[in-house]
């Protein structure tokens, strides 16, 4: 099954996409289901009432299991983003949305659509072009008491807004002694997408990375998608959401019931023996593409989507760490400063003993994205690559 | 070579600077007899259709379409038979529709001049003598509340004056003063209500003060003892104190209009009967954040006052090389937010018009933007010495001759409020009470190792754990390496 796929471009009509038709076909468009298939939960497993119990992760199993149950729903990733804050919105009155085009535009990934219709056109604010004063807007809010969520129509747009999150972000709740809280989510697609161009396909997260008192987390699935939203709506801290341009068209069944995700928890995507291999975002996909070429040569890989960027989850990272001995972490940050680049450095000075062989990383390289579309592809860890490196890694 | 600019405000381009265009002559024409000339350009026929459709249609309801078919362009150079068309009707009624609203048509090629013929006038209610002007309008304060202000500006004074001995004993690392605009820092407050939120640049402790803060609190903060609200994790003089609304300082220029936008925004949803108010000073203007902080404000009709101290001051920049715009306040109409200039040094002035604006704010909601011309008597801080580039007896000038408290203690002592004995009785007291609060601030501990720690999220997450565990290890182990006063 192809787990590369066309992505519609930014400003088309996303309502189609509801019905996998003929006509859907017709425009090329190939709908992932997602490899976390077998995280669903199981059917005799716990199932959360509508009182906010945490639900992590059933332990998934190793062979390819049949979609679980018939219960809950299916959706695409852009819509549980919009179910996870639908659903907060409604709960509490102080949770509001701003952001360029969130309002009646829908927000130019559809993320927000129909909530300003639901919600009324304060609590889903359409802004100027400005965004660090928007960001800053929304960091006075809510130091004022409100739970704002700030989207970035693009994350690379958000470096204009840095003073204002590493400045004043991060560090408000420490400076006025915990006088001042900041329960701001800030999120937006980031990565790189369909050629959209050097500025428009930075990755953020290795920029923000080292800002102290700031949260990050990048979604992947549906799933994980929505309950990461919902936790960092719920978060005291503010909360950076990764979410990625290519990924917002992926399909899951997800549950009818509320669930919750841990912000600071990995997710066990495929347990293996071999190599633990920790990626995230898109590149999940390509990582459990190269899987089935490894399983394919006789390999057991490990996979694990790390989710919670800062801080890492090194309890799930070490356990793996200890059981399969070698590492191959897979980004799509660049070789420079990446979370690549922290995460090695993490491992190495945590789990030294353990390793077998240093740690591969693969990741984009110190260039800005080209246009063309054979450079771009080249400057994307490709799963050909990772097959090769597992290979090399496990010599 | 610049171009010339003829009485009526067009622009007439110079020899020089415009060679092989038709425009070179110098054409000095009044408005009645350009719309001659347009109209007599009007009868000579090129499209007939514009003329036709201009018969047809009726003048105001002119759109664009038929005027772009028609290639009737107002920015022409004056001469050019071509292409204008002829009709009988009268330009200067035409309208047209544009995003944005209907604007009129004129025939003058017209430039808006980079000044205006006289600067915004500056609102003062005491002149210098501290005895109200006539014809003043102003609000009326009472005895009690008058003499509450002027207390609080000479406390205010005498913070400043000690604190800053303090800092130079080498007793606090640093200090901001607010000397020149005590009027400022305590009228406004005065004139604001307690739940209204405020966002200060870093000269604005005379608002905390009035507020309750007491001395002790303040200088809690310049020590960074354990009592400091902040927990010894921010710069003296960067108060913040939730219980009197006043949001902690951050020495980020200007990044705290954008934040009082944002509460604004938060009291609106909530309706509550209150304002965001935010403080910045020239310098702080020229920054980002302003423009789209005001532009936001105007934009979501968020109930907040922009109060700009416009001290004459950026550290060593004057505002002649900070904007060239007529001072802050003629921005404001360009982002569509009410504004008003007042004397800054003026008590009652500011007192009134702060009032004034924060009801409009509140029930009309909108923004409004008030520029209080004064000057920075002080330096910039403890680590600025401002001889170096103003001259001295400037400075002395505005210490002595423009000074606020000095205007507004003639002012209630006119009105039988105030006299020497209090005077001289308020300074002993205050210089008493603020060497005792250095003393005793000094002399508590600072803040625990684990004060480094928390609050950066609202659980400390495991590495954080690790990094203060690994550093209370290294400083219980080596104690003779680390300060005698740290409290692991």
């Amino acid at each position: 099954m192809a787990t590369l796929f066309q992505a519609p471009t930014a400003f088309s009509a996303s309502n189609k996409f509801h019905f996998l038709s003929l006509s859907e076909r017709k425009r090329q468009m190939f709908v992932v289901r997602s490899d976390a298939r077998m995280n669903h939960l199981p059917t005799t497993g716990v199932h959360s009432s509508l009182t906010q119990r945490l639900l992590t992760n059933a332990v998934a199993t190793k062979a390819d299991s049949p979609t679980s149950s018939k219960t809950g729903h299916e959706l695409l990733l852009f819509e549980a983003l919009r179910e996870g804050l639908e659903e907060e919105m409604e709960r509490d009155p102080r949770v509001c949305v701003m952001g360029e085009d969130v309002g009646h535009y829908g927000g130019s990934y559809k993320v927000t659509k129909g909530l300003a219709p639901k919600f009324g056109d304060l609590r889903v604010l359409d802004t100027p072009i400005a965004e660090n004063a928007f960001t800053g807007m929304g960091i006075g809010a809510a130091m004022t008491g409100l739970r704002p969520i700030v989207e970035g129509m693009n994350m690379g747009f958000l470096l204009l807004a840095f003073n204002q999150i590493s400045n004043n972000c991060g560090m408000l709740h420490y400076t006025s002694g915990g006088q001042f809280k900041i329960p701001i989510v800030i999120r937006g697609p980031g990565g790189v997408g369909r050629q959209l161009g050097a500025e428009h396909s930075q990755r953020l997260e290795s920029y923000f990375q080292s800002i102290p008192g700031i949260q990050m987390v990048a979604c992947s699935t549906p799933y994980n998608a929505k309950g990461l939203m919902k936790a960092a709506i719920r978060s005291e801290n503010p909360v950076i959401l990764f979410e990625h341009v290519l990924l917002y068209n992926l399909k899951e069944r997800i549950p009818d019931e509320e669930y919750v995700l841990s912000l600071e928890e990995a997710e066990m995507v495929r347990p293996g023996e071999h190599v633990t291999i920790l990626t995230y975002s898109r590149m999940r996909y390509h990582v459990m593409q190269a899987a089935k070429t490894l399983v394919n040569k006789g390999y057991d890989p490990e996979v694990i989507d790390i989710r919670s960027l800062k801080p890492f989850d090194l309890y799930t990272i070490g356990n793996s760490v200890k059981k399969t001995h070698r590492v191959l972490i897979v980004e799509e940050c660049m070789r420079t400063g990446g979370i690549g680049a922290s995460l090695t450095a993490a491992i190495t000075e945590n789990f030294n003993d353990y390793l077998d062989a240093p740690i591969i990383c693969l990741s984009s390289q110190d260039v800005p994205t080209p246009y063309a579309g054979t450079l771009e592809e080249w400057t994307v860890v490709q799963p050909a690559q990772i097959v090769t490196a597992v290979e090399q890694l496990c010599q | 070579m610049s171009p010339i600019q003829n009485s009526k405000g067009i622009i007439i381009p110079d020899q020089h600077s415009a060679p092989n265009v038709a425009y070179t002559t110098v054409i000095f024409v009044s408005s009645q007899t350009m719309s001659k000339f347009v109209s007599i350009f009007f009868r000579l026929k090129s499209n007939t259709n514009f003329a036709d459709s201009l018969r047809r249609t009726s003048l105001r309801n002119l759109n664009v379409r038929n005027l772009m078919h028609n290639r009737y362009s107002v920015s022409f150079p004056l001469l050019c038979p071509h292409r204008c068309s002829s009709t009988t009707a009268s330009i200067q009624d035409q309208t047209i529709d544009f995003p944005g609203g209907a604007v009129e048509f004129i025939p003058d090629m017209r430039f808006i001049s980079e000044s205006p013929k006289a600067r915004i006038p500056c609102y003062r209610v005491l002149d210098d003598n501290g005895q109200p002007i006539l014809g003043h309008n102003f609000v009326q304060i009472s005895k009690e509340v008058a003499v509450k202000m002027y207390t609080n500006m000479v406390t205010l004074r005498s913070m400043d004056t000690i604190f800053y001995e303090a800092q130079r004993q080498g007793r606090i690392s640093f200090y901001v003063t607010a000397i020149g605009e005590e009027a400022i820092n305590v009228a406004s407050a005065a004139a604001l209500a307690v739940d209204d939120v405020v966002f200060p640049q870093y000269r604005e402790a005379g608002v905390l003060l009035w507020r309750g803060f007491t001395l002790q609190e303040f200088a809690n903060q310049l020590f960074s003892n354990k009592y400091d609200n902040g927990k010894g994790r921010q710069m003296p003089a960067h108060y913040g104190s939730n219980k009197h609304n006043y949001f902690t300082v951050a020495s980020t220029i200007a990044t705290q209009i954008s934040h009082a936008v944002g509460a604004a925004y938060s009291l609106k949803m909530d309706k509550k009967d209150a304002c965001a108010v935010t403080y910045f000073g020239d310098g702080g203007s020229s920054e980002g954040d302003f423009h789209a902080a005001l532009n936001f404000a105007a934009v979501t009709e968020a109930p907040v006052i922009f109060i700009c101290r416009n001290n004459g001051w950026a550290i060593s920049t004057p505002i002649s090389d900070q904007f060239r715009s007529d001072g802050v306040v003629a921005k404001g109409q360009a982002y569509g937010v009410r504004s008003i200039r007042v004397d800054g040094n003026d008590a009652l002035a500011i007192y009134s018009a702060i009032q004034t604006a924060r009801q409009m704010a509140v029930t009309e909601e909108r923004p409004i933007l008030i520029e209080a011309l004064t000057y920075r008597v002080g330096h910039h801080t403890t680590s600025d010495d401002s001889t170096k580039y103003r001259p001295a007896n400037e400075i002395e000038w505005w210490r002595v001759v423009r000074d606020p408290v000095a205007r507004f203690r003639k002012w209630i002592e006119k009105n039988g409020w105030w006299n020497d004995t209090a005077e001289s009785e308020l300074i002993r007291n205050l210089r008493q009470q603020l060497l005792h609060t250095i003393q005793v601030a000094e002399s508590v501990e600072k803040p625990s190792l684990a004060d480094a720690f928390s609050d950066v999220y609202d659980v400390p997450p495991s590495n954080l754990r690790e990094q203060e565990q690994w550093l209370k290890e290294i400083v219980t182990k080596q104690p003779q390496e680390y300060p005698a006063n740290i409290y692991v």
